[in-house]
């Protein structure tokens, strides 16, 4: 299993249209996606799952993949969370 | 059966095509308990795909149309259907209960959108409750096996027939096959009859009926001069129709002769026929309808349009494209009007009892000083690039002009000192749309360089009548002797100072009003593009003495039917 924190430092948190882009890239992947927040885990390829959470700025989240292509998995959602600000 | 029904005339023409409906089918269902959960499950499934394959036919038609940005909700609404953990819940739910995939979906939906709508906090959550609300639908309907309307995938010639259209809906409408419109709500400035007028094809609003009368794919004639609308009709019905259609495309041809002419009345005396217009799209029928200036930009559906404020450099691009269309001829430019039934889901404002009494247009602008700013600096650049006149919404008191003005003043000063070019001598103005403003114009005048009157504000305030409520639509009395009056008042204590005055209501295309405006000495008649070309003809044949005689006899009547009557009467003699 490939673990990652990140740190959210976009204003409007994972609410918007970054969220749909990180729900398709982790989609592109076979490996298991999750999404820990405040304890609660959720299934990164599901839109509803991730928006559920509301993770706001300023909030510390863990990604974790388990599969075959995890390590490409966590490395193409690092890439998605820079590239639309998300992270740092 | 050939029927006839009757509406509002909300725009000119006629047209005969197949109905398309475009109005929600019935998605109820009993729920059921089903044995043979495996194959309600398979139901399940197929009624996603079945989603998923319209959506992705949307989606590329919209992108095609409309552009990338605007197809992105399609987007948003394929991820929520391909969302694993969504059809699981379903699916899950549809096993635990045995009951119909019906039943398992808005349950599960229900709770989905139940829970977005609690983050309150949230305006772009609460939007993504009504992706789900929209996607529930869609998939409702296979299930159900009722068609949805897809107005976006129009691929023949139709007349739209709607409850009342909203700009969303219009936005979907591929203009190459949608020939006219006929709804059950509205009036002539509800979005759907603006909209007809902005695209030429005819209208008819407010007819009640039409969605329950008329059937899917029915033959039906839209006459948008007259507001009926014809189901079914026969042979003979069809050629009389075509007739009036080609007598009316006739006079428009007629009409279009004028279009390089001066506005000049059968005395002599110079009027100008300005457009109305709330994006740069609107331009080329600005252009091709030979409008002398731009008496009214709207320039809330830049804010309204847009998912974030829209920046000084967005705005800036608007207004040049506009000014530089324009070629010289004065851009009458009107700095943001938003509040009343105009809402910004980036801007959440308070939910207020009276929104049209409430806070809205100067009042905001005076009060988030920043984003006033950024407009009036996006409209100072810009002026470089023509003859800008600026306006201000809902003047009440001179103080609000005066501080508007101040604002400007400031936003000048700074360009200046940035290096910026600009025209100095950008005329500035309000709207005469409060009864204060005009009662007051005396005092207003001395201050400005010209007035605007927005009639359809003016008439709903002095008759303290809310536009929108049908209820109270009697009290929409434009040729009323209070709002004449009012007119007239404004009118006079502008030139008494020698300043312009502009009419950019409905009433300044309006051939009831025109005669009267032309009596009361307005200078410019703003309107819909479409209507210009008319007014010109009228005015031309328009006596200015005649027409003082006949507004003084006006000023002195009773009530709005008596006036009516009175320049029917006048003008049809000629």
């Amino acid at each position: 299993m490939e673990s990652r924190n990140f740190h959210i430092v976009a204003e409007s948190g994972i609410h918007a249209r970054p969220a749909t882009l990180l729900v398709q890239t982790a989609s592109k992947f076979s490996a298991d996606v999750t999404l820990a927040y405040e304890g609660k885990d959720v299934n990164l390829k599901s839109i509803m799952g991730v928006m559920s959470l509301g993770v706001g700025q300023g909030s510390d989240v863990v990604i974790s993949a388990n599969g075959s292509d995890e390590a490409d998995a966590i490395a193409a959602i690092e890439d998605t969370m820079k590239k639309e600000g998300l992270s740092d | 059966m050939t029927k006839k029904i009757s509406g509002i005339a909300a725009s000119n023409g006629v047209a005969i095509a197949k109905a398309y409906k475009l109005v929600d089918p019935d998605l109820s269902f009993a729920k059921t308990s089903v044995t043979d959960v495996d194959a309600e499950k398979g139901r399940l499934n197929a009624a996603f795909d079945a989603s998923k394959a319209d959506l992705t036919k949307i989606k590329a038609k919209a992108v095609e149309n409309l552009g990338a940005e605007e197809a992105e909700v399609f987007e948003a609404h394929l991820t929520i259907l391909s969302d694993p953990e969504l059809v699981g819940a379903i699916q899950q739910q549809i096993e635990k209960d045995q009951v119909n995939a019906e039943t398992a979906l808005s349950d599960v939906t229900d709770g989905y959108i139940a829970m977005f709508e609690t983050m309150t906090d949230n305006a772009y959550m609460q939007e993504r409750a009504a992706d789900i609300r929209d996607i529930t639908k869609r998939v409702l309907s296979h299930l159900l096996n009722v068609t949805l309307p897809n107005p976006a995938l129009i691929d023949e010639e139709v007349v739209i027939i709607a409850k009342d259209l909203t700009p969303s809906d219009t936005a979907q409408l591929d203009r190459k096959f949608v020939k006219g419109f006929i709804t059950d709500l509205g009036g002539r400035t509800s979005h759907s009859s603006i909209m007809a007028r902005t695209l030429e094809i005819p209208a008819v609003v407010g007819t009640e009926i039409a969605t329950t009368d008329i059937a899917e794919d029915e033959l039906v004639i839209v006459d948008g001069l007259n507001g009926h609308a014809i189901i079914a009709p026969d042979e003979a019905t069809i050629t009389e129709y075509q007739k009036i259609g080609d007598q009316y495309l006739a006079q428009k041809a007629e009409w279009a002769c004028l279009k390089d002419e001066p506005t000049t009345s059968a005395d002599g005396v110079k009027f100008m026929t300005g457009a109305n217009i709330g994006t740069p799209k609107d331009l080329p029928a600005v252009l091709e309808n030979g409008a002398e200036g731009i008496g009214l930009y709207r320039t809330e559906f830049l804010y309204m349009d847009s998912n974030d404020m829209p920046s000084e450099e967005d705005q800036f691009e608007a207004y040049k494209t506009v000014l530089e269309g324009m070629q010289g001829k004065p851009v009458t430019v009107r700095t943001m009007d938003i509040g009343g039934d105009k809402k910004l889901p980036y801007m959440p404002l308070p939910e207020e009892e009276n929104p049209f009494l409430g806070y809205r247009a100067i009042r905001i602008s005076l009060d988030k000083t920043e984003m006033f700013k950024t407009q009036l600096r996006a409209l100072v650049r810009a002026s470089a690039f023509g003859t800008l006149w600026i306006m201000f919404p809902m003047v009440a008191t001179l103080p609000e002009f005066r501080a508007a003005k101040a604002v400007f003043e400031t936003v000048k000063a700074e360009l200046k000192n940035e290096g910026v070019n600009f025209d100095d001598n950008i005329k500035l103005g309000i709207m005469i749309e409060i009864p204060s403003a005009a009662i007051l114009a005396d005092k207003f005048a001395k201050e400005v360089d010209f007035f605007s009157i927005g009639t359809n504000d003016l008439i709903q305030y002095t008759m303290a009548a809310d536009r929108g409520n049908e209820k109270v639509a009697y009290l929409y009395q434009p040729y009323s002797p209070s709002i004449l009056r009012l007119i007239k008042r404004t009118i006079d204590c502008a030139h008494k100072e020698g300043k312009f005055v502009a009419v950019c209501g409905e009433m300044g295309g309006d051939p009831i009003a025109v005669p009267l405006l032309v009596g009361l000495g307005l200078d410019e008649f703003s309107m819909s593009a479409t209507s210009i070309l008319q007014a010109r003809s009228l005015i031309k044949n328009l006596s200015t003495t005649d027409m003082q005689a006949l507004a003084e006899k006006a000023l002195d009547l009773d009530t709005n039917d008596e006036v009516a009557e009175l320049v029917k009467a006048a003008t049809t003699n000629k």
